[in-house]
């Protein structure tokens, strides 16, 4: 693939940078206030190059991309200045910034299922890319299509370009937004979160085409994330942006060995850390890390073990009636598993592995196909079957508490924080309105939120606030078991560290059994006793987390754990030769 | 050959819904305790007389035996009383006016032209302003265009349409004399005259309807421009107006068809406020012509007409629904 429309400009931009921001700054006006989003933000991009740009959310790293695009609201204020290959970008004509996306500036984003349009197929939206910035013809758009999609790894390039967004699964459509986004062979890739939305395994492989074609085309990528181990995996230098601020600048090796700012040692801390992996054939000068330290079990985890366990799941099978009515989908498929009074047992696999409908099995929300569900002693299933009566099932429910993915969402936005803490309180037991405020004090100072937040409502807390609000509900009936489903995924790691901690400290002292379910293997290390990975509905492995994390037996467990990248640079290059090696 | 079985199986539930709806109005007019037969017996009428004309109509026999018989003029065609004073229905039968001496299938034949003239041009101008302002609004948010074009939908929302068309009379009829104020050319016989005629019914009707679709294409249209795919869209380098009309307006359109063939499908069977106050002589004022003189059969046949019309539109809204979101199409 060959640079046609630069070529002026080629020669300056060997030595000069491909991508320069200087002094850049964004204000957006909303209702006569103005909010600061950028400030003063200056780095360098040079072709062939990875820069990273790392911050929380609400850090401005979207807004500086956005910038370079000219794509912001009309509410936005850019001041400084962008330039690319020497081409000033702020305030540019409408014209040339139509010709630098899509053209000079490729651009994929976060979530691939809702990027590209569902009406179109792929192969139309790809070569509307090219027609835009290509006079071909259509024959020779769709044949460069082909080859476009088979160039970013999808095995069947003619069926894809046919296909509708929805009959294709996120890593192929990301891969398809790759191909679309590459082109017109542009000198810069800007990545916005391109994994996030993605399962480990697969965006491995997406992290894996990136390098490759960053090396073939020797085009520079700006990336945009904020998972340090994507860092690590990708990036030559890093650029730290806080709250609109740059905080530091470094190639990625210093800025893993020696973070200079605080907030970017604070970041680094904050990121859960995988244990040493065993693999086989992994490189043996692999510097060897202190074992993290055992933690000690659960105090409730010893005398569980003469009691009726929480949970005894047997041979569990869940089907969910298909597109077809003759092909049921089955999403568990003969899962046995025990969770002892006071035990956390974690639940890892990627999407479609089962894991959210195993805890949903529990809760009696999905009907039961086989097997047995006992919570506490009592048959799920049957009390699930008879739920026009549902006392049962009622009971049951008291004696559970469930924590969601996204707090936004599943907290009633009309209710203050205290009615929504109190709810199971008046639902499920007779206490007098004194009491309730009580035990919503009690329950607010458990998760460690001040006694004044309980007039608040939802909108007026951060996210991490809000989960520690569902935290305080789910624990309001003092459960035999708390099933908590990604309850940390939709948080910032400097908040779900916090958020974890927090987990941690009121299992202890409420001591409940904990099903987490979690696609997070890092964050499973840091809190599960147990382990249970899950693939394809079938349960390949379980057995205590230390042993499970650091040496697993099932190839399939050693893939989730070797493509799990890690917050270092060194330490990633090398798990991702003993990945590349296994898959080999 | 999936699309043929999802075809054939519809048109199965179609037939089996008109079946159950003609069987319901059947029942319900039949059923009253009013007696076409004593309206049409004229005076003096005398008991032999009625029960002459009962038998003539059919309205001896018991009510199942009606519908059947019904139900068969409808494949077969019928013939009502004997001898020479017979009157025949030719098939498709669907009764037989005995107040205007016609088949009910010809009077609702002969009024099609005037009906469809009018519903498919308003329909057509409705939709073009409708979505045209919509889209607009939507995209210069807040700005003038969107200001005066919802100003003026909620005005048009709540106008009632006789009101409308009788002010449209007075303006552009009488007071600047421009266009012509009552009745219909038919196409064939002078198309100029035909458009002259129908222009301010279109209007009319037009300004109401395509006050509702603008509001409904506006707030689709914000809705889709703050999908993901419409960022993907711009950072493409696409235009604009690509981004809009294509990206966009496809998506905008898939709620807005299914509101649309529904609207088009009622107005077919009859635009009744419209045709009465421009007199036209289209279904509408058949079908107020018919209540007005307790015609049984008539507003039977034409309620059953109009019924047909909605669930035809109902069907096309699927089919090209199915065409227009590929992730219906299964």
């Amino acid at each position: 693939m060959t640079v046609s429309h630069s070529e002026p400009s080629l020669a300056t931009a060997t030595r000069s940078p491909l991508l320069a921001v200087t002094g850049l700054a964004v204000a957006f006006e909303v209702d006569g206030e103005t909010h600061q989003a950028v400030h003063e933000v200056t780095f360098e991009l040079r072709r062939g190059q990875v820069l990273a740009l790392v911050g929380e959310s609400g850090s401005g790293k979207s807004v500086t991309a956005m910038a370079a695009l000219g794509l912001l609201p009309a509410t936005a204020r850019v001041s400084g200045s962008i330039t690319l290959a020497g081409e000033e970008l702020v305030g540019a004509e409408p014209r040339l910034l139509r010709e630098v996306r899509g053209g000079r500036i490729g651009t994929i984003f976060q979530e691939p299922t809702t990027a590209l349009n569902p009406v179109f197929t792929i192969g139309d939206q790809v070569a509307e890319a090219i027609r835009t910035h290509r006079e071909v013809s259509r024959r020779a758009a769709a044949a460069r299509v082909r080859e476009l999609l088979s160039a970013v790894g999808l095995n069947d390039p003619e069926r894809v370009a046919r296909a509708h967004p929805h009959e294709l699964s996120g890593g192929q459509l990301q891969r398809a937004m790759i191909a679309m986004a590459i082109s017109s062979d542009p000198l810069l890739l800007i990545a916005d979160e391109p994994t996030t939305a993605l399962d480990v395994t697969v965006q491995a492989g997406i992290l894996d085409l990136l390098r490759d074609l960053r090396a073939r085309l020797d085009m520079a990528v700006l990336l945009i994330t904020h998972d340090m181990g994507v860092v690590a995996d990708l990036a030559d230098d890093v650029v730290v942006l806080r709250e609109g601020c740059l905080v530091e600048k470094a190639p990625v090796a210093q800025l893993f060995a020696d973070p200079r700012h605080e907030y970017t040692r604070a970041l680094l801390h904050a990121v859960p850390q995988l244990p040493e992996l065993r693999l086989p054939g992994a490189a043996s000068a692999e510097p060897r890390q202190p074992e993290p330290p055992a933690r000690p079990p659960s105090p409730h985890a010893e005398t569980a073990t003469i009691d009726e366990p929480a949970v005894r799941v047997r041979d569990l099978v869940v089907e969910y009636p298909g597109r077809r009515r003759d092909r049921r989908v089955r999403a568990v498929d003969g899962v046995s598993l025990d969770i002892a009074q006071g035990e956390v047992v974690a639940l890892v696999g990627e999407s479609g592995s089962g894991k959210s409908t195993i805890g949903r099995a529990l809760a009696g929300l999905v009907p039961v196909t086989a097997g047995t569900v006992q919570v506490v002693g009592v048959d799920v299933t049957r009390a699930a079957a008879r739920a026009l009566h549902g006392r049962e099932l009622r009971r049951l429910r008291a004696r559970m508490g469930i924590v969601f993915q996204d707090p936004a969402s599943s907290l009633n936005p009309r209710r203050t924080i205290g009615a929504s803490i109190a709810e199971p309180l008046s639902l499920h037991t007779d206490l007098a309105a004194d009491a309730q405020r009580e035990r919503v004090d009690e329950l607010l100072e458990a998760v460690e939120l001040p006694r004044r937040m309980r007039d608040r409502y939802p909108y007026e807390m951060s996210g991490g606030q809000r989960q520690r609000v569902a935290i305080a509900r789910a624990i309001a009936l003092d459960p035999a078991l708390l099933i908590a489903d990604e309850p940390t995924s939709a948080l910032d790691v400097s908040v779900q560290a916090r958020i974890l901690e927090l987990f941690r400290s009121v299992q202890q002292r409420f001591g409940f059994a904990c099903l987490f379910i979690s696609h997070d293997l890092a964050v499973v290390d840091q809190l599960a006793d147990r382990v249970a990975v899950l693939h394809n509905g079938r349960m390949v492995e379980q057995g205590p987390a230390a042993t499970v994390l650091r040496a697993p037996e099932h190839p399939y467990t050693s893939r989730l754990l070797a493509s799990a990248p890690v917050a270092d640079p060194a330490r990633q290059a090398q798990r991702r030769a003993a990945r590349q090696r296994l898959a080999a | 050959m999936r699309l043929a079985r999802l075809i054939s199986g519809r048109l199965l539930s179609m037939l089996i819904t008109l079946l159950v709806i003609s069987l319901l109005t059947y029942a319900v007019f039949y059923l009253l305790p009013s007696d076409p037969a004593q309206l049409s017996c004229g005076r003096p009428c005398t008991p032999e007389r009625l029960a002459d004309a009962r038998a003539f109509m059919g309205f001896d026999r018991s009510w199942l035996q009606q519908y059947l018989g019904f139900l068969g003029g409808i494949v077969a065609g019928r013939t009502f009383g004997s001898g020479a004073a017979a009157v025949h229905c030719a098939a498709p039968c669907f009764g037989y006016s005995f107040r205007l001496n016609e088949s009910v299938t010809q009077l609702i034949v002969d009024r099609i032209p005037v009906t469809f003239s009018i519903a498919i041009g308003a329909a057509v101008l409705w939709l073009i302003i409708g979505v045209g302002a919509g889209v607009l609004s939507a995209v210069r948010r807040g700005g003038a265009i969107d200001r005066t074009a919802m100003t003026l939908s909620t005005v048009g929302v709540s106008a009632p349409s006789y009101l409308v068309g009788l002010l449209g009379i007075l303006l552009f009829g009488f007071t600047l004399d421009m266009v012509p104020v009552t009745g219909y050319v038919p196409l064939t016989e002078n198309p100029v005259q035909w458009l002259w005629h129908l222009v301010l019914p279109w209007v009319v009707l037009a300004v109401l309807s395509a006050a509702v679709y603008a509001r409904l294409t506006r707030g689709q249209m914000l809705e889709v421009l703050s999908e993901d795919y419409i960022r993907t869209a711009r950072a493409k380098g696409l235009r604009e107006w690509r981004v809009i009309g294509r990206h966009g307006l496809r998506n905008v359109l898939i709620p807005v068809v299914t509101v649309f063939g529904l609207d088009l499908g009622t107005l077919l069977g009859g635009a009744v406020i419209t045709e009465r106050v421009f007199s036209m002589p289209g279904l509408g004022s058949l079908l107020l012509d018919a209540v007005g003189n307790i015609d049984l059969p008539l507003i039977v046949g034409i309620t059953l007409f109009s019924a047909f019309l909605i669930i035809l539109a109902n069907f096309l809204v699927d089919l090209v629904y199915g065409v227009l979101d590929p992730r219906a199409a299964r």
